[in-house]
């Protein structure tokens, strides 16, 4: 049987949205000129500014194009439904976010994406553009800590784009830009967890099978397995579930502090999102770690998929900074 | 001793784009069980693409280099994902080993089956036995230019690509992936074939049935 979706044409998703989204936010974001997949931010770019490009599939909403605006991300280029966007799209949003001061790729760390982005990086250089790439390896489920570069990028991204485009609009260096936003993805953590699955729009089928009293810890974003599959916990147990693997490579001592994140993978509602929360609360209490600034929300979206994850930053004064600093973009605004 | 002209690798590429469709939705189960599901989707898409922009190419005036370019181009920005760069590197490998020739020889065809290869090995940095579709292309290259080194028609040796090619893919499943989403399965990947290797014998199976 096929899921429901409020669609016209399975084919045609990502552009339909697109333009229903430079419909609802003329004020943050058009696209390049002659290439609709690149989304630009109105107030982002200027001279002597680095720039910072995002990017990755479709399907995450808000992520990326949310993220698009002054104080965060310059532009975005947009992919299939869970596919990376190709070399062109990124490439526009290249010359877009260009200042002359050097252009930042960030987005999760994915086979595909690594092959179009590095593509464009090339191009790019062609252009006189230069290059550097920092990928979000921020799910502790799916690669030992040992192997943190294999890992992939989920909604931890938020924090990581977000310290990266406040470094940016600060006007610092290229150098010091790329140093912060490798330091915001080695603190950031997040482990997710599935109840059940989301459809993509051209086939409208489970992309996974899960039974109905069954949970999986440790799935992606596109419904990748995770660590763990077995029956449904409390919300608590959950949650501790996620937090201790969390808090121990995260190693805090008391009085740190850390940024919280409880993130939607898309019909999973803010109740049970808080009710989490809660939890997540009790547990940093009990260790002494103190909560600077807590979001709650669909972040990073795994289309219609049942589930969460929570995410923490270890801050540090620099980090602290960074995310206070304020953003204004069509879909999160901050400060 | 064939030889294939540009009128020919226009019906090789309309030959894959119809047995991709016609695979689609069983390449898709196989992403969904190691992968994100969309492997069949993005595959079509691709070479919906390539056929929808060399449909129009006053196939007389064009050069078989100049076709494959405009398949690579077309495939790439229409797919992204991962099967993009690693099928448009291997059209522009094809190209430039077409390059200056009106017409393939079976020896042409062989080089070009060849950089093809080489092309998605390097674009995605895999090695033999990481359970990818480079599993599937590099036993076919290397069996069809054993054919050819053999003396067999151009028939024959891509009756031989698609065996090995066939094989590999088989292999694929006593793998555990190395690269790609799935490498994040560690031994949970074993078992499964890897649904990149089963879309590679699709085509591979398309470009025998396709060429004389």
């Amino acid at each position: 049987m096929q899921t429901k979706k409020i669609i016209n044409d399975g084919n045609r998703t990502v552009d339909e949205m697109l333009e229903g989204i430079l419909a609802a936010h003329p004020r943050h974001l058009t696209s390049a000129e002659g290439s609709p997949r690149s989304i630009i931010a109105r107030d982002g770019p200027r001279p002597g500014k680095v720039g910072l490009v995002i990017g990755g599939g479709s399907g995450h909403e808000p992520t990326f194009l949310g993220f698009v605006g002054k104080g965060l991300a310059d532009a975005a280029a947009i992919g299939n439904v869970f596919a990376s966007p190709p070399p062109d799209p990124i490439l526009e949003c290249a010359k877009a976010a260009s200042g002359g001061a050097g252009v930042l790729f960030m987005y999760g760390n994915y086979a595909g994406d690594v092959m179009n982005f590095d593509m464009a990086a090339e191009m790019a250089a062609m252009d006189d553009i230069e290059v550097r790439t920092v990928l979000t390896t921020d799910d502790v489920a799916s690669a030992p800590r040992d192997q943190r570069q294999k890992r992939r990028g989920v909604a931890g991204n938020f924090f990581i784009f977000k310290a990266a485009g406040a470094a940016c609009d600060r006007m610092l260096s290229f150098d010091e830009c790329e140093r912060i936003a490798r330091k915001a993805n080695d603190h950031t953590f997040t482990m997710g967890v599935a109840l059940s699955p989301c459809s993509l729009p051209q086939t409208r089928r489970p992309n996974f099978e899960i039974g109905p009293d069954e949970m999986e810890i440790g799935m992606g974003i596109h419904g990748e397995p995770g660590i763990a599959r077995g029956k449904l916990k409390t919300a608590d147990e959950i949650t501790d579930e996620m937090l201790d693997k969390i808090l121990d490579e995260m190693a805090s001592a008391r009085g740190d502090k850390v940024a919280v994140l409880v993130n939607s993978l898309g019909s999973t509602p803010l109740m049970e999102l808080y009710i989490m929360n809660r939890r997540v609360k009790h547990r940093l209490d009990d260790i002494g770690v103190s909560v600077h600034a807590t979001w709650v929300g669909n972040y990073c979206t795994s289309l219609e998929m049942a589930g969460a994850s929570v995410t923490l930053v270890h801050l540090d004064a620099e980090l602290q900074t960074m995310l206070d600093h304020p953003c204004d973009c069509a879909m999160f605004r901050a400060g | 001793m064939t030889s294939i002209d540009t009128a020919g690798l226009k019906r090789m590429f309309d030959a894959i784009a119809v047995a991709i469709e016609a695979d689609k939705d069983r390449l898709c189960q196989l992403d969904g069980v190691i992968g994100d599901a969309d492997h069949g989707i993005a595959m079509a898409l691709g070479f919906g693409a390539v056929r929808d922009a060399l449909a129009p190419l006053d196939l007389a005036a064009t050069e078989p280099t100049a076709l494959l370019n405009t398949a690579a181009k077309s495939f790439l920005n229409a797919v992204g994902a991962s099967s993009g760069p690693l099928y448009a590197t291997a059209f522009m490998r094809a190209a430039a080993a077409a390059k200056g020739k009106a017409t393939l020889a079976d020896a042409d065809f062989i080089a070009l089956f060849q950089a093809m290869a080489q092309g998605i090995k390097d674009r995605g940095k895999a090695e033999i036995g990481e359970k990818t579709m480079v599993d599937v292309w590099l036993p076919a290259a290397q069996a069809a230019a054993a054919a050819h080194a053999a003396g067999k028609t151009l028939s024959e040796i891509l009756a031989a690509a698609l065996e090995a090619a066939e094989g590999g893919a088989e292999a694929t499943k006593g793998m555990i992936a190395a690269k790609g989403r799935s490498s994040r399965l560690g031994e949970r990947s074993l078992g499964h074939m890897d649904p990149g290797a089963a879309s590679a014998v699709t085509v591979i199976g398309a470009i025998r049935k396709s060429l004389p």
